[in-house]
Order: structure tokens, then C-alpha cells, then sequence
């Protein structure tokens, strides 16, 4: 991770100086201690590795294992039930469906949510007018009200507005994103100057214009980052989509996975492993090319200063 | 130059829009509700404080409180700890580990998975007969018959906890991690100049300058912990068993509200936890910063 710094050099330098004339047995006897610890350490996080990863290994081979096989004991050998456990799942329910619905709400509300945050965002930085800090500090309040709270009152405006087992209450709101908002202010505050502003305002742009070629492509990284956290969150909502949707047509994944525990599916464990797994591969998939940049939005998303 | 600022009402106005009708009259309605009896249906019928002297007596509400806090109580501090112990491993300038970004990923990718889809898993891991968890334990001789680990009130709490702590605490070590490399390494090098040894540096350094982190990681675990709601309604029945000891004080929400169709009481509920999200918040950032308020003794 770090190269040798110049102070480690100077420590094993004055090391070297304390303990005169030679030191190089008690030095190699070090090396090997270390060394011998690392390879513990490694092991041990090996070992936390394999934990974190055997719930998906054990899912993965029992999907191509008949429910007689599961029930008779347990292996990590592939059976060979896979179509059948495939054909016996979607018998009772279209997992495929849940995705396509799931992948629809995540990324209209990505998408909303990003650019309508960026927008406000825009406003609150670079114009001044009557009521901004109030509203401001409002919405940083409302940002800490937990999202519970007004879960009740969501669904009776959902069914006075006649939206209910609909995917308007799941998608519009994310036009509203307090934390997306803030996050982005912060970000555009400190990347884009104002001269550029001014800049383009003299060339002739309209606002707007400014906004949408000077400010969005300054604030994309940001935008990127809040993205994967929106999308994830949305993709992984449970609650919402139980509350507002009825229809099993309509279920998203999380609901559908839900949905399945409760059918006929579940006597059948091979086709029950096989639905969890079509529901998560597609992920770990996902993750295995996109790793380095939904760790590295974790950090940037928690850190601020 | 002309005024342009008029235009920042325009841009921040359909986040205002939207803001209104989507999130803060639904909290108000909340609000109005947990004065009423209202039922879904019909009329609402204020009743004043009742809801509310209801919850600070109903039992089972106490016991979702205490259900809540056990559950996250024991997940929180396996999370945190383990993700310390890995950020004292992978920090440390003396042993320099290697494969930071593999095992960060490999530890992080249970978070990502859909929590339904989680609570499925391990719901069948854990099954009582048929799960892979008795099987594997069986068949090294560490227990001599299937534990019915979702059936007992203590073990299926310790599961929920320890589900929990597989899912997050990859997401405390990134966090943790980041807050690590932000602290200069000046400090590290001055440690070990100065003779301090492993658990000094750890202790003295990394601790203290990682509490604005800390603390971080623990509010908004608390919030997410006090909020938890989809493991404990999809690990079993979802109304909490075996004998209430998964009931939640979300999952009491939900079924109060879209079981037994009480709304007013269940908006009550839903301020009820509101407020005491808000005392602990509270108590966390207190303790958190006692200390450094009073002057120091020399």
C-alpha cells in the first residue's frame, strides 16, 4: 500500500546505530516474526473472505440441486436440476418480471433524482434570493426525519390522489432528494467558479443553457457517485413498494422475493435457491466491474469536510 | 448586468414542488392521524392525546423498543469492532498487508444484495430441518441435533444480529478505512520515531482522530437500526415470532397500520419512534463530544 517511507528508512537506520556492532541476526529473527504473522493475518482474512461469500456459494449449488438432494444432506457438489428447478420457479412466478419492473423504477428514479438535484443544487449555489437560507436549513431538517414517519400519511395522499398500484409514488418523488441536494451544493460550490458563469452570461447563454453546458458536466462526477447510492437504495427499497403496489404483475424484486416465500415455490427448495440466486447474480455481476467505484462513492458520501 | 436571481426560484421549484406534496404533507397527515382513530375508511374522529397514552403503556410496543435495541446492540458492536480490527490491520505501516481493494469488495458485497432476497437465504440457511447451517454443523460433531434457530426467541434474535453484522460490517470498514487515510501520515511517522507500539498508535492516534467517523457510522447505523423492518418481517411470520421476539418497532408500524388497518395509532407509533430516534441521536452526539467540551486539567 505505502512505500517505504523516509522515516521507516531512519528508523531502521537508528536501529541499526543503537544496537552496534551487528544486528543482522536479531533483524532476520524480526523479518521472520512478521512474516510469520502476516501469513496468520491472511489467513484469517481469508477465512472472514470465505464466510462473507458462503451463504452465495451454498445458494449458487443447491439451485442445481432437486429438492431431494437438498433434503438428503448437505455438499458443495453442483446437482444437475437446474432446468427443472428453473421450469418449476416460473411456473408459479416470473422473477423476470420483478427485475424488468425493478430495473425500470431504479433507474427513471437515478435518473430524476440526479438531474433535478442538480438543478437545485445549482440554484441554491450561484443565485441569491429571499427565503434561500431558510429554505435551505429547512430541508436540511427534513433530511434527518426518518422516512417512516410519513409513511401513513404517503400512502392516504397516494390513494386520495388515485396512484395507488401505481409506479408513480415510487419514481416522482425522487425528484426531491435532500441529501442528493446537499451533497451536489457542497460539490458545485467548490469545482465551479463563478467567473464561468459570468462568463458565458456575457457570450450570450441563457440560464438554463449555462446550466445544462457549463454546470452538468462539472458536476457529473458528483453526480455519478450520488447515482450509485440512489440506484442501490431504490433497487433494495422493500417497504415502499409493499405499501403502494398490489398487483404481483407490478411487484418489484424485493417484493416479488417476498411474494415467493409465502407461494408454492417454497416447498420446492432447489427452484427457491435458484429464484434468490437469479435475483443476486445479476448484482455480484454488476459489482465485480463496478467495485472500485461503489467503494470508492461509500467513501466520498460519508466523508465531509 | 441584468438580474438573473429571479431564476433561482425556478430552478429550485420543482424540488419544491415535489418536496411538499411527496414529503412533508405526508408527515404532517402523519401528524394530524396520530390524533384520530382513523381506520382507513370513514371518517376520522379526533381523540386527542389517547394514541399517544396508549403507546407509552402498550407493552408490546415496549417490547418491540427492546427488541430494536438488542438486535442492533449486538450487531452494532460486532460490526464496529471487526471493522476497527481491519482497519488497524490494514493501516499499520509495519506489516503492510496487501490486497486492500480485494478484500474491501469481497466484504462489502453482502450489503449490496437485496435485503428480501437476503432474509430468503438465510431464511432457509437457518431452516431447522433442512438448513445447510444444521447440516454442516451436525456433521462436524459441533452440536448433536438441528437447532431451531428461528424458532427460539434468543437464537433467532442472535441470527437477525449476526445477518446483520454479515451485511454492514463491510460497509463500517470502507467508511472506517476512508477516515483512516485522511489522517496524515505525519503523525504515524512521528509514533513511530517516538518508539509507540501497535496498540499505542491505534489507541492514542487512530481512535481519537477517527471520531467525527465514529460517530458517523453510529447515527446512522442507529437511524438504519431503529428503522429495521424487512429481516424480521421476511425471517418468519411478520408479526414478529417466535413469542414477539422479532417484532420491531417498524414492523409493529407496518402491521398496525396494514394488518389491523389502526392508522391513528400507528402514525402514533411512527412518531413515537421518531422521537426517540431523535433523543439517542441526541445522547450519541453528546457523549461523543463531552469530553472535549470541558477545559483540560493540566
Amino acid at each position: 500500500m505505502l512505500g517505504k517511507t523516509a522515516a521507516e528508512k531512519e528508523v531502521q537506520l537508528s536501529e541499526l546505530t543503537k544496537q552496534q556492532p551487528v544486528v543482522l541476526p536479531s533483524e532476520n529473527k524480526r523479518k521472520t516474526k512478521s512474516r510469520i504473522s502476516k501469513s496468520i493475518i491472511y489467513i484469517l482474512l481469508s477465512l472472514l473472505a470465505v464466510v462473507c461469500f458462503i451463504p452465495f456459494l451454498k445458494m449458487l449449488v443447491n439451485a442445481t440441486r432437486s429438492n431431494e438432494a437438498i433434503l438428503a444432506g448437505f455438499t458443495l457438489i453442483p446437482g444437475t436440476a437446474l432446468l427443472e428447478n428453473y421450469r418449476t420457479m416460473m411456473e408459479y412466478v416470473n422473477i423476470w418480471a420483478g427485475f424488468k419492473n425493478s430495473l425500470i423504477i431504479s433507474v427513471l428514479v437515478t435518473i430524476l433524482s440526479g438531474y433535478f438535484s442538480a438543478l437545485t443544487a445549482y440554484g441554491f449555489a450561484f443565485y441569491t434570493f429571499k427565503g434561500k437560507n431558510f429554505l435551505f436549513v429547512f430541508m436540511l431538517v427534513m433530511m434527518m426525519v426518518p422516512g417512516q414517519l410519513g409513511l401513513i400519511g404517503f400512502y392516504e395522499l397516494s390513494k386520495n390522489l388515485g396512484i395507488l398500484d401505481s409506479y408513480i409514488p415510487l419514481i416522482v418523488p425522487a425528484i426531491a432528494s435532500p441529501f442528493v441536494v446537499f451533497f451536489l451544493r457542497q460539490y458545485v460550490q467548490t469545482t465551479l467558479h463563478p467567473s464561468l458563469i459570468e462568463a458565458a452570461r456575457i457570450d450570450g447563454a441563457s440560464e438554463f443553457k449555462i446550466f445544462h453546458t457549463v454546470a452538468i458536466p462539472i458536476m457529473m462526477p458528483a453526480v455519478a457517485t450520488m447515482s450509485i447510492f440512489t440506484f442501490i437504495g431504490s433497487w433494495n427499497n422493500y417497504i415502499m413498494p409493499l405499501v403502494i403496489l398490489f398487483s404481483p404483475e407490478k411487484y418489484t424484486l424485493p417484493v416479488l422475493m417476498g411474494f415467493l416465500k409465502g407461494s408454492q415455490v417454497a416447498q420446492n427448495l432447489g427452484s427457491m435457491y435458484l429464484g434468490i440466486a437469479i435475483s443476486v447474480v445479476p448484482i455480484m455481476i454488476a459489482f465485480l466491474f463496478l467495485s472500485k467505484y461503489i467503494v470508492n462513492s461509500i467513501s466520498a458520501g460519508s466523508i465531509k469536510e | 448586468m441584468k438580474n438573473v436571481n429571479r431564476f433561482g426560484y425556478l430552478f429550485i421549484a420543482p424540488f419544491w414542488i415535489i418536496f411538499l406534496i411527496f414529503s412533508i404533507y405526508p408527515v404532517a397527515l402523519t401528524f394530524y392521524y396520530s390524533f384520530t382513530n382513523y381506520s382507513g375508511s370513514g371518517p376520522a374522529e379526533v381523540v386527542g392525546l389517547a394514541n399517544y397514552k396508549r403507546l407509552l403503556t402498550d407493552s408490546y410496543f415496549v417490547e418491540a423498543f427492546f427488541n430494536t435495541w438488542k438486535i442492533w446492540g449486538i450487531n452494532f458492536a460486532l460490526q464496529i469492532g471487526l471493522a476497527l480490527v481491519l482497519a488497524l490491520i490494514f493501516s499499520d505501516m509495519r506489516i503492510k498487508m496487501r490486497g486492500l481493494a480485494f478484500f474491501r469488495s469481497i466484504f462489502y458485497l453482502p450489503n449490496l444484495i437485496t435485503i428480501s432476497s437476503v432474509a430468503l437465504l438465510f431464511g432457509i440457511l437457518l431452516d431447522w430441518q433442512h438448513g445447510s447451517l444444521n447440516m454442516i454443523l451436525l456433521k462436524i460433531g459441533l452440536i448433536s441435533e438441528p437447532i431451531n434457530w428461528l424458532n427460539e426467541p434468543a437464537t433467532a434474535q442472535l441470527s437477525v444480529s449476526l445477518i446483520l453484522t454479515w451485511m454492514w460490517f463491510g460497509h463500517s470498514f470502507i467508511v472506517v478505512m476512508a477516515g483512516v487515510s485522511g489522517i496524515s501520515k505525519d503523525y504515524y511517522e512521528a509514533a513511530l520515531i517516538d518508539g509507540a507500539n501497535r496498540w499505542q498508535t491505534f489507541t492514542k492516534i487512530t481512535i481519537p482522530l477517527l471520531k467525527p467517523i465514529l460517530l458517523y457510522i453510529m447515527i446512522t447505523s442507529l437511524i438504519g437500526g431503529l428503522q429495521l423492518f424487512d429481516l424480521p418481517m421476511l425471517l418468519t411470520d411478520g408479526i414478529g415470532s417466535p413469542d414477539g421476539s422479532l417484532n420491531t418497532m417498524v414492523l409493529y408500524l407496518y402491521n398496525q397500520a396494514f394488518k389491523y388497518n389502526n392508522y391513528g395509532y400507528a402514525s402514533a407509533v411512527a412518531y413515537g419512534l421518531f422521537i426517540i430516534t431523535l433523543i439517542f441521536s441526541a445522547m450519541v452526539f453528546k457523549g461523543m463530544y463531552r469530553n472535549e467540551r470541558k477545559p483540560r486539567q493540566v
